[in-house]
């Protein structure tokens, strides 16, 4: 399985969470965990996602989550996920 | 499974400070391009380095996108062109038609620079080798990505003093020759002692003649990384420091190894070595200067700092072997002035000297690099700086360079400012008392006694 993290950082504001899970369904990104809090009214969300069905579309996908946090008014960041298990796993 | 925690820092370190994978050099060999027309040669470099490098730069920026990194150098290196070209060409002009093809082959792939317009000399020089260093100055001024290095002694050889009046001579009429724009065609010419073959950072980049067809190295950066990190340790000991130093690198170096491995699965070429350099950048908060005042100097160049560095260096690397099974090229903290703030201010308020430079190169990863001097700077006073950084490295089994530019009317209180990565300098004033007799004698240092280990 191949995995990647979505994390969600901003202004807390009304259907975050339910626009980026409907982005995922439509794009058949399954959602393994999610995490989130609320620091000082700012929101904090962090996703890992299946991306197998994905292959060579990721690129694409994780453009257009990023649009979508452009348009919600959030940063939004898709990154596969060895990036961190490299730095912090042995 | 990660935690908020690791995914946050390591976002943290890429978007605030600045941790990127500066490059990743993809090198050549063109020994199988030798011929003795020149116009075979030409056709067969500008061929092998577009098919193998087509797709550099796009794999670069899909790994990217993917891993949210920025990757922001791809490059090139290439045979040292001095063996390459041997053969075919019989005047420096014949190998200024190799440059301009590599420029040209480096555009058409879409890579910055393409490293390895270059001579190893270190106890000799062959005709074709005096030929391209010779060469070097037209080649510069015609060409707009090509990089050039020359290596002119080691320590199992000496030092070839010859070849280091000769790039005396080369780098002002490199400067002479670029002076419109402020003698850029220096900042893109290194002169080595112990050059590394696998060496991924530019001017110096090329690939030697011990490595396979292809390969891939890669170079990591994070000097911004390092500085917040120290910040936490502030007023602990040396232990404390230490370990702080240590378990950055390893973070960055893993980073670099994932970048590095990606990179090679996509290009189908063998992964080379990790090359874990702090390289700064004139961006604030990207600076090694900035790191040795966080460990305490008011302003580097104070008395301390080739201690402070001479540390840093040593836990960067020490952090790093862990991270990458395979490190090599120069590895360590680099010094170049122009690219980094620090440094800049530092010369400019009088805290750091051309001499205190040099002697941090005794313990940094490699030399005098991008320092603007004087215009009216002689030639044989150039050529004894070099011979001052090859002894150094001679001396100590270390990669030492030399990359000056003598801004061709410009004098020290001026500045200089080259663009981009390159950045901006203020010309330092060099000592006015002449090593002529020295330079001129002819022939070569020899090699010294701990050299005999056989």
């Amino acid at each position: 399985m191949s995995k990647a993290i979505i994390t969600v950082v901003g202004k807390d504001t009304v259907g975050i969470i339910a626009r980026v899970c409907t982005f995922l369904a439509e794009n058949k990104v399954n959602i393994l965990d999610i995490s989130q809090t609320i620091v000082q009214g700012y929101f904090n969300m962090m996703m890992i996602v299946d991306i197998s069905a994905l292959e060579d579309r990721f690129g694409a996908m994780a453009d257009g989550i990023e649009a979508l946090g452009d348009e919600i008014g959030v940063k939004i960041k898709c990154q596969k996920e060895e990036i961190f298990t490299s730095m912090h796993r042995i | 499974m990660l935690n908020m925690f690791e995914v946050i820092e390591t976002n943290n370190m890429i978007e605030q400070e600045k941790l990127d994978v500066r490059t990743i050099t993809l090198g050549i060999s063109l020994l199988d391009c030798c011929d003795s027309d020149l116009d075979a040669v030409n056709e067969k470099i500008y061929k092998k380095i577009t098919t193998l490098a087509g797709k550099l730069v796009s794999t670069g920026e899909d790994i990217e996108r993917e891993f949210g990194i920025p990757i922001v150098n791809k490059r090139i290196s290439v045979t040292p062109i001095a063996l390459v070209g041997g053969a075919a060409c019989r005047k420096p002009e014949d190998f200024v038609t190799i440059a301009k093809t590599l420029d040209k082959a480096a555009q058409e792939v879409g890579v910055n620079f393409i490293g390895g317009y270059s001579a190893l000399v270190s106890k000799g020089m062959t005709e074709a080798d005096e030929m391209l260093i010779r060469s070097i100055p037209q080649a510069l001024a015609a060409t707009e990505r090509v990089c050039s290095s020359v290596n002119v002694g080691s320590t199992k050889t000496g030092i070839n003093m010859d070849a280091v009046r000769l790039m005396g001579e080369i780098i002002k009429k490199t400067a002479e020759a670029t002076k419109e724009k402020d003698s850029l065609g220096c900042a893109k010419l290194v002169v080595f002692c112990n050059a590394p073959d696998d060496n991924p950072f530019m001017a110096g980049a090329f690939h030697g003649v011990t490595e396979e067809d292809a390969v891939i190295n890669v170079g990591v950066s994070g000097p911004g990384v390092v500085k917040v990190a120290l910040e936490k340790a502030r007023g602990q000991n040396f232990e404390v420091l230490c370990e702080t130093i240590k378990k950055t690198a390893f973070k960055i170096t893993r980073v670099g190894q994932l970048v590095a491995q990606e990179a090679s699965k996509r290009l189908q070429v063998p992964f080379g070595i990790i090359d874990l350099s702090l390289a700064p950048t004139p961006a604030v908060g990207d600076s090694v200067a900035e790191i040795l005042e966080e460990i305490g100097l008011e302003r580097v160049g104070a008395p301390g700092t080739t201690a402070a560095l001479a540390m840093l260096n040593d836990q960067v690397k020490k952090g790093g072997v862990m991270a990458s099974s395979y490190v090599g090229g120069l590895s360590g903290a680099f010094i170049p002035v122009s690219e980094d703030q620090g440094m800049i201010d530092a010369v400019t308020m009088g805290a750091l000297t051309i001499e205190k430079l040099e002697a941090m190169t005794c313990v940094c990863s490699v030399g005098l690099d991008m320092i603007a001097i004087p215009g009216d700077t002689p030639d044989t006073t150039i050529a004894g700086i070099i011979a001052d950084e090859a002894a150094i490295g001679m001396v100590n089994q270390k990669t030492t360079a030399v990359r000056v530019i003598p801004v061709i009317g410009k004098t020290v209180g001026d500045t200089v400012e080259f663009g981009g990565l390159l950045g901006y300098a203020p010309v330092m004033p060099v000592n006015a008392y002449s090593c002529e007799k020295f330079v001129t004698r002819g022939g070569r240092i020899p090699a010294p006694i701990h050299s005999f280990k056989n």
